[in-house]
């Protein structure tokens, strides 16, 4: 088995995964990128859509065409990167000191690093975990596979969709559908308000008048040989199917945009702490884990709604991988921890250090209007019309501000009702 | 002959996967399932080991609860009348120290040593493997439309695939060996009917992960339900037990109702669940029952020639290899027919050499000899590309005529683990269309198409 010394290893090249390690590459760590499939780019490969890089390159692009942005910024810094590579195991030495153990087409490789960057995303909720009941016939497909089917293999999966969950994803596979001649006839979305982006509901369904069920959940799939139809209730405040209200949608193809959860399952095995509300890791403002060294950053940190979020936290999570090599380690700090307020769900990172500028990430709880968003201890206040949880909450806050609470035992994020 | 596109579809796929001791049947009401079952158990400790299947020994725990003693110890007269080897009850301190994931209410258990554990889906790939490679030959989506007798002779077989003569017609179609039989003209009155099970599947990270195999006692209105960690590493908890009507031979659906009742008895039986987003399947399969229980396994006058296997129910699995031999004896006997080992008679079949689980000092000699093994497709269960290729060799070689995702799955694992294959699947999918030479929305799964055609294929309409 070979052995390979490295300052930084990155697991996952996806949008993160390729900013951190152009990023670290800038920075002059000894970096590689590990990507399991044979091809860079992760996710946004398959996104033929637009709404890509509107913050980052500040143009309107597809996710194709973000993720060749990226490379080619990534061929001019010259970054070293692995394909059909799959992390087999992380062992934890030391707080400098990690393995990956990888299988490649080569053969095994051991590779030593002083810190990680973890990139290896989400994935989606499967028809097991949301309490569908019923047959499991041929037709059932998560809303990224279907995906990945029509616009990298050019195959269509079916003809009469359901769609479940009103996520961006589920609205935008909706749109796709309708947009290749088959009949989407519902996206069934469990929660009172849509999933999604308000422009994605409005340009994905309105614009193709395609039905959203809202407090509804899809109870049952039935069908023997293939999907002949699903059964829908009516879900009470608690997010029941009411039995009485149940009816049939005939339909040959089930999609499940059902949420995703970031993919963990390789640090936890070396004792990862993670957030229940964000099911990602809990972090410091360098995105570093409870793990020394470890960084996460992009889905594998916290659901993002856009790509250039995600670019971001590669960035920093390369930034704090230099600075944890300087240092021997992120110096011992008075972290102050990031609290929950009124209406938000969660907030990452979970805790700051007030010495540098900080960019916050939250989702609210539930949808409010006329707000004011609020971290009191540096007195920082945000207007808003319209919080909801489809769109996360970002907030920048400079190191001047923070200066300003430097006392303060904690940092604090809600939103309050405004007058 | 088999209507399915593989083997194993049927009840064989979706059970508990149980090799039973012998010390739940009444010798007296079944003396063949009490005798069959206890040879079975022996049997599949040889076929495990000639054919390298997943099987384990760790023997099971019958749980009784306040007011169930009395009912669980009836078993230990029931193991010494079918000379069940170790069968004895076990009180609570040496209880919870046999299983510490057992439930703080359990008072005792009937502990059973001889039980075990198989994987039944590979289990039935492998025996059939070495059959092929012994010279049987497997006619798969071979759908039987008519048993053929003349002169009260059986002549054979009238199938989806054509006419097949026979002399002799073994008929083990399980839920529909009623149907075959009926064809054959025997046991006019005789009838199988589906019992529902349903399940839980977890994934294999998970805390709680039973050393034995658990179950509670059966009472006059349940059956008992398991809790066990499978050949593969999952806890598994089922099944319930829900009587269909007879024609709802595919109705393995699972219900809300029956899945609440699982969680509810299985939170007795263990210390403490898995939080319900582990788990990563629920599903239901059938078992065939036929009236009173009693298996009819029969070789017949007339017609000459048709043999019944029908109406396994459990412990069927765990008694298949004896069944086998019983059915052998019959037609040797019944029909004097002289038969002979074969010369070159091959007991082995090897199992596909698999990434996981390996020391990676291995894995890197396997990737040298073959770079498909450093290829990994299925990240959950660590499958490589060399795996699903040689699956698909595999299911050539014995005859399957359409190669399924499922098939692949079965024999790979590929798809089995935390994502349920929205990661996998159209990888897996690519590979069979490459290697199969089919399109890839012509690539099957279950028994229908992964797609409809080609993406722009409704516009085009």
């Amino acid at each position: 088995m070979l052995e390979l010394n490295y300052d930084g290893i990155v697991i996952g090249a996806g949008p993160a995964g390729i900013a951190a390690a152009i990023r670290a590459k800038e920075l002059g760590l000894k970096v590689v990128l590990i990507e399991n499939r044979d091809l860079l780019g992760g996710i946004p490969l398959q996104c033929v859509h637009p709404g890509f890089g509107l913050h980052y390159f500040r143009e309107d692009l597809t996710g194709t065409e973000f993720i060749y942005r990226l490379f080619d910024k990534m061929d001019k810094v010259g970054v070293e990167y692995l394909l059909k590579s799959h992390v087999h195991s992380i062992e934890f030495i030391a707080h400098n000191e990690k393995i990956v153990n990888v299988i490649t087409p080569k053969g095994v490789l051991s590779l030593k690093a002083k810190t990680l960057i973890y990139t290896a995303g989400a994935r989606e909720r499967h028809m097991f975990e949301i309490n569908i009941a019923g047959d499991r016939p041929a037709g059932i497909y998560t809303a990224g596979e279907a995906q990945i089917l029509m616009d990298m293999y050019g195959i269509i999966p079916g003809k009469e969709i359901v769609i479940v969950g009103s996520g961006d994803i589920g609205l935008i596979m909706a749109r796709r559908f309708a947009l290749e001649g088959a009949k989407v006839k519902a996206v069934i979305e469990l929660m009172y308000y849509p999933g999604g982006l308000i422009r994605n509901v409005v340009q994905c369904l309105q614009d193709y008048n395609i039905p959203l069920y809202l407090s509804h959940a899809v109870t049952r799939v039935v069908g023997k040989k293939r999907v002949e139809k699903v059964v829908v209730a009516k879900v009470d405040e608690k997010l029941r199917p009411i039995k009485e209200t149940e009816f049939e949608i005939p339909c040959d193809t089930v999609v499940l945009a059902a949420g995703l959860i970031p993919n963990l399952d390789m640090l936890e095995k070396i004792g990862l702490l993670a957030d229940p509300y964000t099911r990602g890791p809990i972090v410091n403002e360098f995105l570093e884990t409870n793990i020394p060294g470890v960084f996460v950053a992009g889905n594998a940190l916290v659901i993002n709604d856009l790509v250039d979020y995600v670019v971001e936290q590669g960035e920093l999570a390369a930034e704090g991988a230099r600075y944890f090599l300087e240092n021997d380690g992120i110096p011992t700090m008075d972290w102050k921890p990031v609290v929950k307020g009124r209406n938000i769900r969660f907030v990452v990172p979970h805790y700051v250090s007030g010495r540098r500028d900080v960019t916050f990430y939250a989702r609210v709880q539930y949808p409010e209007k006329n707000v004011i968003v609020t971290i009191p201890e540096v007195g920082w206040r945000m207007k808003m019309f319209n919080v909801r949880p489809a769109e996360m909450v970002r907030v920048k806050l400079s190191k001047r501000l923070l200066d300003g609470a430097s006392s303060a035992e904690k940092i604090s994020i809600e939103v309050a009702p405004s007058e | 002959m088999e209507k399915e596109p593989d083997v194993g579809w049927g009840c064989s796929k979706a059970n508990t996967a149980i090799i039973h001791p012998g010390h739940e049947e009444e010798p007296d009401v079944h003396p063949l399932r009490a005798r069959l079952c206890k040879e079975g158990n022996t049997l599949w400790r040889q076929w495990a080991r000639e054919l390298d299947i997943p099987v384990k020994w760790p023997g099971e725990l019958m749980v009784f609860f306040d007011g169930e003693e009395k009912t669980a110890k009836k078993y230990i007269k029931l193991a010494k009348l079918n000379k069940i080897p170790g069968v004895r009850v076990v009180y609570r301190d040496e209880l919870l120290q046999m299983d510490s994931s057992i439930g703080p209410s359990a008072l005792g258990a009937i502990y059973a040593p001889t039980a075990g554990m198989i994987s039944p889906f590979e289990a039935v790939i492998a025996v059939v493997e070495n059959a092929v490679d012994n010279g049987v030959r497997l006619l798969t989506e071979a759908n039987v439309r008519e048993v053929k007798v003349v002169d009260k002779r059986v002549r054979g077989v009238e199938t989806t695939r054509g006419f097949i003569e026979a002399d002799i017609i073994i008929n083990a179609a399980g839920l529909y060996s009623d149907k075959v039989s009926r064809m054959a003209g025997v046991n006019s009155g005789f009838t199988v009917r589906p019992r529902r099970g349903e399940y839980f599947l977890f994934d294999e990270n998970v805390k709680v992960k039973p050393k034995k195999i658990l179950h509670t006692t059966p009472t006059p209105i349940t059956k008992g339900v398991y809790a066990i960690t499978t050949v593969h590493g999952n806890l598994m908890i089922g099944p319930t037990a829900e009587d269909l009507p007879i024609d709802a031979k595919d109705e393995s659906s699972t219900s809300e109702k029956g899945l609440e009742y699982l969680w509810k008895e299985s939170e007795k039986l263990l210390k403490e669940l898995p939080p319900r987003t582990k788990v990563i399947r629920t599903f239901a399969g059938l078992r065939p029952e036929p009236p009173e229980g009693h298996w009819r396994i029969e070789a017949h006058d007339d017609p000459w020639g048709f043999v019944n296997a029908a109406g396994i129910r459990s412990p069927g699995f765990a008694s298949a290899p004896a069944i086998a031999y019983y059915v052998l004896n019959l037609i040797k006997d019944k029909y004097s027919v002289n038969l002979a080992k074969k010369k070159r008679w091959n007991p082995y079949r090897s199992d596909i050499v698999r990434v996981k689980g390996r020391p990676l000092q291995e894995v890197d000699e396997l990737i040298r000899k073959n770079p498909e093994y450093g290829e990994i497709v299925c990240c959950c269960k660590t499958v490589s590309k060399a795996e699903v290729v040689k699956a698909i060799e595999r299911m050539k070689k014995i005859g399957v005529k359409t190669v399924t995702i499922d098939g692949i799955k079965f024999r790979t694992r590929a798809g089995l683990g935390m994502c349920q294959g929205s990661f996998c699947r159209w990888r897996v999918a690519l590979l069979i269309s490459q290697y199969v030479g089919v399109s890839l929305h012509e690539v099957v799964v279950k028994n229908d198409t992964y797609g409809i055609g080609e993406v722009k294929v409704l516009l085009n309409q």
